[in-house]
């Protein structure tokens, strides 16, 4: 292995890095708002909501991702003239849009189902008990169920994020220049894959590292009352009563 | 032709092909996560009961496999591999290079992915075994192996079989990538088909929906299997 | 010492198992890698089989070196890497010789020499580019091939082109269209054409011969080769047999067979079955 040549590799593999955190921040905002939604319809009790919810997900978490993308690229190019005339075609065509819609719809239905379990596992008690002490469903979700269920998906949901930030590597099958897609090419330039290869999971360990850093942060920052107390609240708080 | 014809089983139709590259694809996934079973159980033992250096690399190993994305570990395989049994075959006076097909390949790479998964299942799995009944099985006398095989294993797998069924649909899921070493299973059937034809979508809206036949069958499957496990299972 | 002996024995068999094969040098047998997606120089058929022009040909080829050849399909974007990690012998992928793939890799003589150019609709915002009929040789640059070219960059400008990554049509886009048009690079041709007819793209630039393919099949009615063809400098000098340096023999057994088969004509009656016109080179 060659340091100087590792040390170019990093540098022009970094130039993909911009497209490739913007692929998966936007699929996670977006699958995430998706996966509330369909949470939501399949906690709603109603089987015209909760059914097709669940065949999203069945069909989401059932086939590859890159079959996905590959369907949605490839697949619903040949259908132009239609497209054309629904007036949608300016998304389809566009590679960036069609990945974007593929990662989003594929993780909007793991993370519905890791909503779905947290608001699952609060305790009945403390909904009950809320109830009894008069909040209306909107306060009770705001205030009770929220919160505990954040806290308990948190884990699980920043290994969604993980698999987003992995998953981001296969946009580059449909022209998306992010970090694999430098990586091919520049092995295709200069024929030494694994030095290339190593250069770039690199990035993404080190990228996911930071990911996980951060939501184990959140959870911290969510979970004061599982920490040790601080040494003298009450005086603090006195102080400013 | 229209998209019937196209995946018919007739002359001119993809459809013999398509199905013999789901076969592919299911043999590729029950090698691959049989492979991974192995690598999971080693991992898991490490990260348990081995020794400190032991675990740390098996730490590292489970780690480094779930921080870096699938495509590029089966390429790293499929380039480092045959580069590596070369330098090892010629260590031991093989000449030339070794080749290595892309379906071992490919069994290994899912292998050693799926691998840093069942570890953490069978981790888990273990933390459920009552601890009782391991220092009871000790207190009667019973050596590490028979121990192993008659308490801790059966119950392992027990616990494990949820989770591995997770870990089974993501196998099947990571086969698809194996496709980039050009073995032809059925995403990789599919690409053939459509650059050959022009006409993506049939090929692809049918790779998708075979997939979800091997999903849909093996979340039954699992389920039947999860049953019959805990039939002695008191239940909640 | 016994230690050692158990892991050669234990690799052995893993090496067995796994169908492993070492390569010996008296070349008896060859392993031949395509990409299987470039009509017609290589390509899949209905029933998974590897076709076209490089097929027939390797398949005379070792007839004549006495070989047994087995031709595999890899992708483009590692066949060089592959070729040198040993997952085979020899590349016929419609590979052209040029300086850069020379420094890592060994040719044969080259096998066909064709032009090079874009394809698009006929009707469309390519379909009336200038110069059509004007074939420039890029391995010396006059002032005639300037025009051209500045004629081209100028009618390109605004417009979406695709190319297979890493390829000399890469390279000639990199070179001399670079800020006219924006370069879309694709791991497969097949993958640009799909572009085109879906119009993500307004042109992809390839050799003529497989965009002749391409266009013949019914859903392309209405495309066909528009603009100035190309051929020399970055082009480099024809297709030929890729080979590792390490393999000189393999190396000088190809081209003395080629040599054979341009001399007796079976190689003109071949490019004439797959490509309609004779590209064989001249010299």
């Amino acid at each position: 292995m060659d340091p100087v040549f590792m040390g170019e590799t990093f540098v022009t593999l970094l130039g993909g890095l911009p497209l490739t955190l913007k692929l998966a921040g936007s699929a996670v905002a977006c699958g995430g708002l998706l996966a509330l939604a369909l949470a939501a319809m399949r906690l709603s009790g109603s089987l015209l909501l909760s059914a097709p919810a669940q065949a999203f997900v069945f069909v989401f978490r059932g086939t590859p991702l890159l079959v996905q993308i590959f369907l949605i690229y490839y697949g619903l190019g040949q259908f132009r003239p239609v497209l054309q005339e629904w007036g949608i075609w300016w998304f389809f065509r566009d590679a960036y849009w069609c990945a974007l819609l593929a990662l989003a719809l594929n993780t909007a239905a793991y993370a519905s189902e890791i909503v779905r379990g947290a608001v699952l596992s609060v305790p009945h008690g403390q909904v009950e008990a809320a109830r009894a002490c008069g909040m209306g469903p909107v306060t009770r979700f705001r205030r009770i169920v929220a919160p505990i269920a954040l806290r308990q998906g948190l884990p699980a949901y920043s290994n969604e994020i993980v698999s987003m930030v992995k998953a981001t590597s296969l946009a580059s099958v449909i022209t998306l220049m992010e970090v694999t897609f430098l990586a091919q090419k520049l092995i295709s330039q200069t024929f030494r894959a694994i030095e290339i290869f190593v250069c770039a999971g690199a990035i993404y360990l080190l990228l996911n590292i930071v990911v996980t850093r951060l939501v184990v942060l959140l959870e911290y920052r969510l979970s004061p009352h599982l920490r040790a107390a601080p040494r003298e609240p009450a005086s603090a708080e006195a102080a400013h009563a | 032709m229209n998209s019937l014809a196209l995946m018919g089983f007739g002359p001119g139709g993809w459809g013999g092909a398509m199905v013999a590259a789901a076969g592919t694809t299911l043999l590729l996934a029950v090698l691959g996560f049989s492979a991974g079973a192995v690598f999971g159980t080693l991992a898991a033992w490490a990260r348990i009961a081995g020794p400190l250096p032991v675990r740390l690399l098996a730490d590292g190993y489970t780690t480094l496999l779930r921080g870096i994305p699938d495509l590029l570990i089966i390429y790293l395989f499929y380039f480092g591999g045959s580069v590596a049994l070369s330098a090892i075959g010629q260590a031991f006076g093989a000449q030339g290079f070794i080749g290595m097909p892309a379906l071992a390949t490919g069994t290994i790479a899912i292998g050693v992915i799926s691998g840093a998964y069942q570890a953490e299942v069978y981790r888990g799995a273990f933390g459920a075994v009552p601890r009782g009944q391991i220092e009871a099985g000790r207190s009667v006398g019973m050596g590490r192996l028979l121990l192993f095989r008659r308490i801790v294993a059966p119950q392992v797998l027990r616990y494990a079989v949820p989770g591995l069924g997770n870990v089974w649909q993501l196998v099947l899921k990571e086969s698809a990538l194996v496709s980039v070493t050009g073995l032809v299973e059925l995403l990789r059937q599919s690409q053939i088909g459509a650059g050959s034809t022009r006409e993506p979508f049939p090929f692809y809206i049918t790779a998708a929906i075979l997939y979800l036949c091997i999903t849909t069958v093996s979340t039954w499957g699992f389920g039947r299997l999860e049953a019959r496990t805990l039939r002695g299972e008191r239940r909640a | 010492m016994r230690f050692a002996k158990t892991i050669g024995l234990a690799l052995a068999a893993v090496l067995a198992a796994g169908g492993a094969l070492a390569q010996d040098k008296s070349w008896k047998t060859i392993r031949i890698a395509t990409e299987g997606a470039y009509a017609p120089y290589n390509f899949m058929g209905p029933d998974g089989k590897l076709q076209g022009f490089e097929v027939d040909l390797a398949a005379e080829l070792c007839k004549r070196m006495d070989a047994k050849c087995e031709v595999i399909a890899q992708d483009w974007d590692g066949i060089i890497p592959a070729l040198q990690a040993g997952k085979y012998d020899a590349i016929m992928a419609g590979m052209n010789i040029t300086d850069k793939r020379r420094e890592v890799i060994d040719f044969s003589r080259n096998y066909t020499r064709e032009s090079n150019g874009l394809g698009a609709e006929l009707a469309g915002p390519l379909g009336k580019l200038p110069d059509g009929d004007v074939r420039i040789d890029l391995s010396t640059e006059t002032p005639e091939s300037k025009a051209v070219i500045e004629r081209l960059r100028t009618a390109l400008k605004g417009k979406t082109i695709g190319v297979q990554v890493s390829t000399i049509h890469a390279n000639f886009a990199e070179r001399y269209l670079k800020g006219a048009a924006e370069i879309r690079e694709y791991k497969t041709t097949e993958q640009h054409d799909l572009d085109l007819l879906a119009g993500r793209i307004d042109g992809i630039f390839a050799s003529n011969a497989s965009e002749r393919a391409t266009f013949e099949k019914p859903d392309f009615k209405g495309y066909g080769l528009v603009g100035p063809k190309f051929v020399g400098g970055v082009f480099g000098g024809g297709v030929g047999v890729g080979v590792r340096k390490g393999d000189p023999e393999l190396r000088d057994k190809f081209t003395a067979a080629i040599n054979a088969m341009l001399a007796d004509g079976t190689l003109k009656t071949l490019a004439l079955k797959w490509f309609k016109v004779d590209t064989t080179p001249q010299g």
